[in-house]
């Protein structure tokens, strides 16, 4: 018996029967209808999905089998991205239109007031200090060159200055100061002519002598160290301080 | 220190001086110039100053020989007694010893000197050796005046002290027995630490020293009789106060405080008495007189406006100080006792007296035409007391002030801004050899020592 050559012809044989088998498979038989067009898909996503008033969120979006994409009425690209900034929570809309069909896609971003600023710490009432008191209500008075008598408005000034200092029973001291021109020594002596002045001007307006102090410095403390009129009137004063 | 005790033959000198100033040597010129003579009328001596030689090769014998010699001749020129010979007519060979003196070469012309000092100085052992002669070489047999020796450690300051006393010795000698002022002192007020203290030199302007540390402010300084303590003003934490200074301890002692504001010591000649000016009796000042220990004050002036007392140091019986009583301040005179008021100044704007150290002049500060919009200077000019004659001793302007006479009479120190700031100078009687002494800071109100 010769197997071999047998088994040859009979692997052959299937083969050539599948053959025709399979082409008998492939029959010439009437096409079938074409598939429906596939339907669109949309999606449509904010990131974040909630913000404050004034930030910013990104909406993306992509589909398939579309031909005809829009964002809220603005043509746009298959599949991308957007920054929107709302200012009131707003939905967006993502149209997708093909052949198969319309899609839509919504999306949602939340916008919420921002935080109200930290409730502010009540400031207290300013409270005027004593010597801010005393700095408004005594004022430094000004004389004439070689002079140690107020002007009128000095005088003034200190007959109010006496009520206040009357009222607080304020101490006061009077500094008597002169203009660089003139001796040292003779200028300390007009500086405290320059103080009695105004000390007899409050003792008029009723402050007790024993509330005022008077004392010169001459042209040791000047104001101003220019050599002219205007820095010269500067020095010529009283300046008066509240002892404590 | 050694000092020629002043002689009776200051009699003669005063009226001398008198004559001088009443007699005749007041001219009418229109800028009022005064010369004053300054040695009592005699003819002012000519005299040589070669260098003292070194005598040995120590290296310091140069340096110090330097200073010594410097300072000699610039001693014995400000004295302004002296026609010194230019150096440019010595001879060639100077004597260092007096077995190398030929007297005629000096005596005859070019030099054509009165008296010839020489010497020489030599430093071995860290001490500085010195030996100085004055010889009459006018005269036959040119006779010896002075021959001194002097040895000290050898330091620049002590060549400088050196010749401070020889100039003085000559000085006492030549000068109508009146000593020199070479070792005198000046104290005055500076601000170049910061603040406003006392400070000392030597009369020419050496050795600047700070001497208060208050941090506050400090006034007219002024030194007693004997140089041992300085009176002062200055400011304490509520008023001004009179302090006192300890030249030995170097600090400020106890002085009594008083009530109200204290300004402008001044001692009596004999160191017993302070006048200054107080607010204490009616909140304007007013002349007060104390114990040197400031006990027993008694109010003198009723002024009201009253600074700047000075006893007259001839007699400490008057008392000139500054009254702004009728406005402007004017200088007035008392007795000790507050009586005899005088009016001695009678118009423009008038401070700061000084009485002379014989008691006939009174040096003060002036602006003799005041007013506003009168620019132009503050003088300082001289009274003759007795006749009331007045001229002026400084001329260019500025603001001057505070004039202080030295020991001897014959200069004044003074501040004056005439070079832009402060500053202390000093100058004859006369007018001439002005001097500037401070340079450094604002310097002001000056105080010559009493010898």
């Amino acid at each position: 018996m010769n197997n071999s050559k047998s088994i040859r012809i009979f692997v052959l044989g299937v083969l050539f029967l599948l053959m025709v088998a399979s082409g008998c498979k492939k029959k010439e038989t009437p096409p079938p209808p074409p598939p429906p067009p596939k339907a669109p898909t949309a999606t449509l996503s904010a990131n974040p999905a909630s913000i404050q008033r004034g930030q910013s969120a990104t909406l993306t979006w992509s589909t398939d089998a579309a031909t005809d994409v829009a964002l809220d009425g603005n043509k746009v690209d298959a599949s991308g991205s957007q920054t929107v900034s709302p200012t009131e929570t707003t939905t967006y809309h993502l149209t997708a239109k093909g052949a198969g069909g319309t899609q839509e896609a919504t999306a949602q971003v939340s916008v919420a007031a921002p935080p109200p600023p930290p409730a502010a710490t009540p400031t207290p009432a300013p409270q005027v200090t004593d010597d801010q008191l005393f700095a408004q209500m005594v004022q430094d008075v000004y004389f004439d060159f070689d002079k140690a008598e107020l002007r009128p408005d000095g005088q003034q000034a200190l007959a109010q200055a006496a009520q206040i200092i009357k009222q607080k029973g304020w101490k006061v001291q009077i500094e008597g100061n002169a203009d660089e021109r003139g001796s040292t020594e003779f200028n300390l002596s007009l500086g405290e002519h320059r103080a009695d002045s105004a000390k007899q001007v409050l003792i008029q307006n009723g402050v007790s002598a024993d509330s005022l102090k008077t004392i010169s410095y001459g042209k040791e403390k000047p104001q101003c160290t220019e050599s002219n009129e205007a820095c010269w009137q500067k020095n010529r004063r009283d300046h008066f301080t509240l002892l404590h | 220190m050694l000092k020629a005790k002043r002689i009776g033959a200051r009699i003669l000198s005063l009226s001398c001086l008198l004559a001088m100033v009443l007699g005749g040597f007041l001219t009418a010129a229109a800028q009022d110039r005064i010369k004053i003579e300054l040695n009592m009328g005699q003819e002012r001596p000519r005299i040589a100053v070669p260098d003292f030689k070194a005598t040995n090769a120590d290296p310091q014998s140069g340096p110090l020989a330097t200073v010594f010699n410097q300072t000699l001749w610039s001693d014995l020129e400000n004295a302004g007694i002296f026609d010194m010979v230019a150096k440019s007519f010595y001879p060639s060979q100077v004597p260092g010893q007096p077995t190398e003196l030929a007297a005629k070469v000096w005596s005859d012309p070019p030099p054509n000197a009165g008296v010839l000092t020489f010497g020489n100085l030599g430093v071995s052992s860290g001490k500085v050796d010195v030996q100085g002669w004055l010889y009459d070489v006018k005269n036959p047999g040119a006779p010896q005046i002075l021959g001194k020796q002097y040895k000290e450690d050898a330091t620049p300051d002590n060549a400088r002290t050196i010749a401070h006393r020889f100039a003085d010795e000559i000085i006492a000698r030549l000068g109508s027995g009146i000593a020199g002022i070479a070792e005198s002192q000046i104290y005055f007020v500076s601000n170049r630490s910061g603040n406003k203290e006392i400070w000392s030199m030597d009369y020419d302007g050496a050795n600047q020293k700070q001497l208060t540390k208050l941090g506050s402010i400090a006034l007219s300084p002024r030194v007693s009789p004997d140089g041992s303590r300085l009176a002062f003003s200055a400011l304490t934490n509520d008023s001004w106060q009179i302090k006192m200074y300890s030249m030995d301890l170097g600090r400020t002692i106890a002085f009594p405080r008083s009530g109200g504001d204290n300004f402008s010591p001044a001692w009596s000649s004999d160191g017993t008495k302070i006048a200054f000016s107080s607010s204490m009796h009616s909140g304007l000042s007013e002349i007060f007189v104390a114990d040197a220990s400031g006990g027993g004050a008694r109010r003198l002036s009723t002024g009201k406006g009253d600074v700047s007392p000075v006893f007259n140091p001839k007699t400490n019986g008057q008392i000139a100080w500054v009254s702004g009583r009728t406005g402007l301040p004017l200088i007035y005179v008392m007795d000790a006792d507050g009586s005899n008021v005088q009016k001695m100044t009678d118009q423009g704007y008038a401070v700061s007296p000084a009485w002379s150290p014989n008691g006939l002049l009174l040096a003060f500060a002036w602006v003799r035409n005041y007013g506003p919009g009168v620019l132009g200077g503050q003088d300082i000019y001289l009274m003759d007391i007795a006749s009331r004659q007045i001229v002026q001793l400084t001329h260019d302007g500025g603001r001057n002030d505070f004039p202080s006479w030295s020991p001897d009479g014959r200069h004044i120190a003074f501040q004056s801004n005439r070079s832009g700031t402060e500053q202390i100078w000093s100058v004859l009687a006369d007018g001439s050899h002005l001097q500037q002494l401070t340079r450094q800071g604002r310097n002001s109100q000056p105080n010559w020592s009493f010898k």
